[in-house]
């Protein structure tokens, strides 16, 4: 086995809970056009885990450079930094026996202050920031805990219905311990009127796991004079015990 | 009233979007300066263990046509079956493969090419060796929860036979949407989101 450099923790290999697949969105949501063509349409297989689903790849800190986590500045020219709205985002990377993941991958990019990109296929006429590039990552800690600094992105509109507009979010791609784990997600933020307005929040059927992706302004953690603080946690699929699991090969 | 099981429900999954890259793969979407490498993009190393061989593959939607904005990503063992992971608790696996892949469908063409090793056999929850086989994890714009499925390999015919997973596919007019098919040292692999070969994806 290959644990973490410098971590004492026994691993756990359990399979993971089942996925609650009424929770998230179906593959096919018509509201989200682009879904239409790209949804599978034929029966999931269903299967417990195997190794290939239980195991997965370890990132350590060793990996993360010094501004990975700081959007308003990774990418600005030496002494500047981004335009918009200071903010800084924190949580923790939970699973859904509400234990804190440690070590895990969080990615995160997002469009500037203006609801712009930095990619070829963004035309919105709202203009770049040359101080903004729009991605950082971070490693969670021991306890699960996270945080990084950036600026509240714009909302935009997008080409949908005749008339859509993406809330204010931030996109997550998590790496918890197992590969089924694997989750890419995007956080709101709380107050945003255009949430229950956009088609892609509205796959979720269900009103409290729209509500589980908005972020809760957080004042307590605030910078006063420097920064607005949002929090928000994220749960990851849970694991069960292997205590009766070691069943002798061919049961 | 019982006592509360005390649960969190997983984070509801939402769509990686058309600018994936900016996150995952910047220095592909020419964002340079931030991180010094895109994560995943190098699997092999020349102590790396294993038979050499490509992937070559891509994401067909509904009408056929190659998905040009999607993100693929791999999780396979070592050439000796072992997975470079904590979990893996059989022995250490090759320090010189990590295991983990990540990489776009190209702009234009919609292919995505992986340089990896062949896998070795890795054992079933019951002991018996499944065969040689790849995780995939498929995201892109349209993808509201990443899709997952497996590619297997066209000239392990006997290994796919015996094969637990494949064996439970009901429709066995289906098992070859997971086997990809060999030409040189490369193998060719086709997913289909929709239509009569839609691949079988994964509830794991």
């Amino acid at each position: 086995m290959s644990a973490e450099p410098g971590s004492n923790r026994t691993p756990e290999t359990g399979a993971f809970f089942q996925r609650d697949r009424q929770w998230h969105p179906p593959a096919f949501t018509p509201g989200y056009k682009s879904s239409v063509l790209r949804s599978p349409q034929k029966a999931l297989l269903s299967f417990d885990n195997t190794l290939s689903e239980l195991t997965g790849p370890v990132f350590g800190h060793a990996m993360i450079g010094e501004r990975d986590n700081d959007l308003i500045h990774n990418f600005a020219r030496p002494g500047e930094s981004a335009i918009g709205e200071r903010i800084i985002v924190h949580g923790r990377v939970l699973d859904e026996r509400g234990v804190g993941v440690p070590g895990a991958l969080l990615e995160f990019w997002q469009a500037n202050a203006g609801g712009r990109y930095r990619h070829k296929k963004d035309g919105y006429l709202a203009p770049l920031d040359p101080n903004f590039g729009g991605c950082g990552r971070a490693i969670s800690g021991e306890d699960g805990s996270y945080a990084f600094r950036t600026v509240r992105p714009g909302p935009y509109p997008w080409p949908n219905g005749p008339n859509d507009w993406r809330p204010a979010h931030i996109h997550f791609s998590l790496f918890g311990h197992g590969f089924a784990q694997r989750l890419i997600t995007q956080m709101y933020f709380e107050g945003d009127p255009l949430i229950w307005r956009c088609p892609i929040v509205g796959g979720i059927r269900d009103k409290a796991a729209v509500e589980a992706l908005i972020a809760a302004l957080d004042l307590q953690s605030t910078i006063p004079m420097d920064a607005l603080a949002y929090k928000f946690d994220i749960v990851l699929r849970g694991r069960r015990s292997t205590l009766f699991e070691n069943r002798p090969e061919g049961n | 009233m019982a006592q509360s099981l005390d649960r969190r429900k997983e984070s509801p999954s939402q769509t990686a979007g058309p600018y994936v890259h900016i996150g995952l793969t910047p220095n592909f979407c020419g964002i340079g300066g931030i991180y010094e490498n895109d994560l995943g993009l190098a699997m092999v190393n020349e102590r790396t263990t294993g038979e050499r061989i490509e992937l070559r593959i891509r994401v067909l939607d509904g009408t056929g046509t190659p998905l040009k904005d999607a993100l693929i990503e791999i999780w396979q063992a070592d050439a000796d079956g072992l997975y470079n992971s904590p979990a893996e608790m059989r022995g250490a696996a090759d320090p010189n493969f990590q295991g983990w892949g990540r990489r776009p469908t190209d702009m234009e063409t919609g292919l995505c090419v992986f340089e990896t090793i062949k896998p070795g056999r890795v054992p079933f929850r019951d002991g018996r060796l499944m065969a040689p086989h790849i995780t995939l994890w498929i995201v892109a714009r349209g993808i509201n929860l990443g899709l997952h499925t497996r590619l297997y390999f066209s000239d392990e015919e006997e290994a796919n036979a015996g094969d637990p997973i494949l064996a439970r596919i009901e429709h066995s007019v289906r098992v070859p949407t997971l086997i990809a098919e060999r030409q040189g040292n490369a193998y060719v692999f086709d997913v289909h989101l929709q239509g009569e070969k839609e691949t079988v994806f994964f509830d794991s």
